[in-house]
């Protein structure tokens, strides 16, 4: 096991070499001028060459490559164009607000997916399943930005229920961290509901076939014991690998979310990173997310070999 | 117990009401950038200075001067130096003495400092003397008219010293100001709190101000019907009626001294070299085509009113001559065929906003009765604005935030070397004129000399103005006392929270 660990992460460092070189690379071909965003309204021309040479953008690309990523190894990936503040004190103050919001929509998304698939798999043809899956196609279609909106004025300007938008960290107020954290969550939540439901409920049908099922009920077990114990924990297999491929999902759908609610995530970090030309900052944020991917699929990869003992052996 | 059980929820409904009255909380359109005056160059960071950070002079709401730090002025006979009489006892949110020495090394700093992007508000500074604790003398290459609306601005905001010899300044600027920093979560909240020795306190009422960046103007919008703000700046034109129609909301527009308006390359590269860029009569058609009315009632909600000239008309340098014309598609037409085309193609490159893009099609339309064949090209904004230099265009939709000095609002765009002239308009008579009219301090000598080059310029139209940039503030009907200035900050003196 350890040694399938081990080669696992010796084939992610060229996958993050390439990353990183591509990320660099393609940040250079956004069209626009960092030093003019920066310079401000004026364009001051002395201002616009010194800050051509702090950053060192008249370099080649090739130097200005290996001079970022050799202080990337160190730890140090810069300092934000726009706001001075470290890139790394960015990531680590923003990346734990982002992870809060994936791990509560993935909450949701798992206490509405996987009941509604289990529901509509045992119940297939009925209306139940029917309309489970009508629920699941609208998680799926509704655009985020549009549900996000919706809540906001029916929840919080209609009702008054809930912070229409913002972050407040857990450590000040908890309550009020869940509340401002709940509409976000469910938005983000719903969308991937819906293909957890999907999957569940094929996997349930491809077990509810099987032949030990049918031999579970010939001995005749209870039918909730059959679906809850033997079927799901079958079925569990790919959905447990499915979602945590789902937290790449989330993150990029974070993205969406977070610009809408207003939440100072990872999210909203990049985005207005690129828009500011907020070179160090994209590069750090792209370089962290694709090693948290790859760290992901590890662990899918794990989990996978865990949940499923004929795969243990092979390992 | 019922009865003892509703006395506490008073009692703790009063407590947490009296709480938040002092507290105001302000919708932002977006994050400030660094929270140093002299290397900072958003908008909206310059609302947060606004509390933050006192500066020499400040302006009313008529774009006339006023003391703030200093307590008076005047200049020599010969233009070349301005001496400031500086407000006595006056320290710094660190406890440091606000005197003479401070000013000088900010102001100093802000013309020397590598990245300071307030050099070129300076250029005609040579030095500055301290005749004495409360007396600095600022000494000028040539005499130059716009210093004192440079120094009513970031320019003229007066740091600590000693805090800004530390790296980390921007991150937790000291200066004297009625509020001062306790901390910025980025992307998320700016967080100032009442100096209680400021040598104003008396006059502002809050005890924090919490600045949220919210970009989406709906949200924002959202935030304030739902009483997580109090105020907030920029609404969108889109969302004015929701705001009209608020009973429990106060809507407070107030046109601004920055501008929109198309530029047409003229002059830069091989772009410039077709009808529009070469001959003023089709600018002149293009320009009696648009009905800046309609772009007014249908784009900007009555918020937008037509501008013909780049001076607002708060300022004492706009002349009712240059204001906006109406529309007139024949005559239009006929200078058209004067010029000898009777169909001009031209791309419109403007920055993609939904509220730019609906001007940009309305343009579209009007100049099309006209003869006038636009295609539209939406372009992310930072691309466009290397574009516009390179001269890779053939007209932009672009403006200008203002400046309180009409200089500022013109010679960077019109004269020949202008940084911000993108069309490379060039004519030796309007630099000439520019050039004069912000060397003198006589505001009837300086009116004048703007207006022979508006005549000029009203001609060639390098730039076609569209409308005056309002800044529509939101209140929560609680606020009062707040006043809306043509620069769009938000002054705090006197405003409270009522019941």
């Amino acid at each position: 096991m350890l040694r399938y660990i081990g080669r696992r992460i010796l084939i992610a460092i060229p996958t993050l070499i390439i990353v990183s070189v591509l990320v660099f690379a393609l940040q250079k071909l956004l069209p626009g001028d960092p030093v003019l965003t920066m310079a401000g309204e004026e364009r001051d021309p002395q201002v616009l060459a010194y800050l051509r040479e702090k950053y060192r953008l008249d370099d080649p690309i090739p130097v200005q490559y290996f001079a970022w990523i050799g202080s990337a190894l160190t730890g140090n990936l810069g300092i934000s164009l726009r706001t001075d503040i470290p890139v790394l004190t960015l990531i680590l103050s923003k990346l734990p607000v982002t992870i809060e919001l994936a791990i509560m929509a993935m909450i949701v998304a798992l206490a509405i997916g996987i009941p509604a698939g289990i529901v509509s798999a045992v119940r297939k043809g009925t209306a139940v399943d029917y309309a489970a899956n009508v629920v699941a196609l609208s998680g799926l279609s509704i655009p985020n930005f549009w549900l996000g909106i919706m809540l906001i004025m029916l929840v919080s300007v209609r009702w008054g229920l809930l912070p229409a938008s913002g972050y407040v960290p857990p450590t000040e107020d908890l309550w009020l961290n869940i509340k401002t954290m709940l509409m976000p969550a469910f938005v983000l939540g719903t969308g991937l509901a819906a293909s957890l439901m999907r999957h569940t409920r094929s996997a349930m049908l491809g077990v509810m076939r099987s032949d030990y099922i049918r031999t579970a009920r010939a001995k005749g077990l209870l039918s909730r014991k059959i679906i809850l114990k033997h079927a799901l924990r079958n079925a569990l297999i790919p959905i447990v690998t499915l979602s945590t491929l789902l937290f790449g999902e989330l993150l990029a759908g974070a993205v969406l979310t977070e610009q809408i609610f207003t939440i100072p995530g990872f999210g909203k970090l990049i985005v207005d990173a690129v828009f500011n030309r907020d070179y160090a900052v994209v590069q750090g944020v792209v370089l962290c997310t694709a090693v948290g991917f790859i760290f992901m699929n590890l662990l899918a990869d794990v989990l996978y070999v865990l949940v499923n003992p004929r795969l243990r052996h092979a390992a | 117990m019922k009865k003892r059980l509703l006395l506490a929820l008073a009692a703790g409904l009063l407590a947490s009401t009296a709480a938040s009255a002092q507290n105001l909380r302000i919708g932002l359109n977006e994050d400030p950038d660094v929270l140093d005056p002299h290397r900072a160059r958003t908008f909206v960071g310059r609302i947060v200075f606004t509390s933050l950070c006192n500066k020499l002079v400040d302006i009313t709401p008529d774009l006339k001067f006023t003391p703030e730090l200093a307590t008076e002025w005047s200049w020599s006979d010969d233009g070349k130096a301005l001496t400031f009489k500086l407000r006595p006892g006056v320290t710094f949110h660190d406890g440091e003495k606000m005197d003479a020495a401070a000013v000088k090394a900010n102001i100093d700093r802000a013309r020397t400092l590598p990245d300071s992007l307030r050099k070129s508000e300076l250029t005609s500074v040579e030095s500055v003397d301290v005749v004495d604790d409360l007396t600095v003398k600022v000494n000028l290459s040539r005499p130059d008219a716009t210093l004192l609306s440079q120094l009513s601005d970031r320019a003229g905001m007066i740091l600590s010293p000693k805090a800004f010899a530390s790296a980390d300044f921007g991150q937790k600027p000291i200066c004297s100001g009625p509020y001062k920093f306790v901390e910025r979560v980025q992307n998320d909240r700016i967080v100032l709190e009442r100096f209680k020795e400021h040598w104003d306190a008396k006059n502002y009422n809050f005890e924090r101000i919490v600045f949220q960046p919210i970009p989406d103007t709906t949200v924002r919008l959202a935030n304030l019907k739902s009483g997580n703000l109090d105020m907030l700046e920029r609404l969108a034109p889109s969302d004015v009626p929701a705001a009209k129609s608020d009973a429990n909301l106060v809507f407070a527009p107030v046109t601004g001294i920055g501008y929109q308006g198309i530029t047409i390359n003229t002059n830069n590269g091989d772009r410039a070299k077709m009808p529009l860029g070469q001959d003023k009569r089709v600018r002149q058609a293009l320009e009696l085509s648009i009905d800046r009315n309609v772009i007014n009632e249908v784009v900007g909600a009555g918020i937008y009113p037509p501008a013909g000239q780049p001076f607002p008309e708060a300022s004492p340098y706009n002349n009712p001559k240059f204001a906006a014309g109406k529309r007139d598609v024949e005559k239009a037409k006929k200078l058209l065929k004067e010029a000898g085309v009777e169909k001009v193609k031209f791309e419109l490159t403007f920055g993609t906003s939904t509220t730019t893009q609906q001007i940009a099609e309305i343009i579209q339309a009007m100049a099309a009765e006209a003869g006038f064949e636009i295609s539209l090209r939406p372009t992310e904004f930072a691309a466009m604005q290397k574009e516009a230099q390179a001269g890779n265009f053939d007209a932009n939709i672009i403006g200008w935030s203002g400046r309180v000095d009409p200089d500022g609002n013109i010679h960077a765009f019109a004269t020949c070397k202008g940084a911000l002239n993108d069309g490379r308009y060039c004519n030796a008579d309007v630099d000439k004129l520019l050039n004069e009219a912000r060397s003198i301090n006589d505001e009837g000598k300086r009116k004048q000399l703007y207006d022979s080059a508006q005549a000029i310029l009203k001609e060639d139209l390098p730039i076609i103005y569209t409308y005056y940039q309002p800044w529509p503030f939101v209140l929560s009907k609680k606020m009062q006392g707040f006043k809306p200035y043509p620069d769009g900050m938000i002054r705090l003196k006197g405003v409270k929270l009522g019941s």
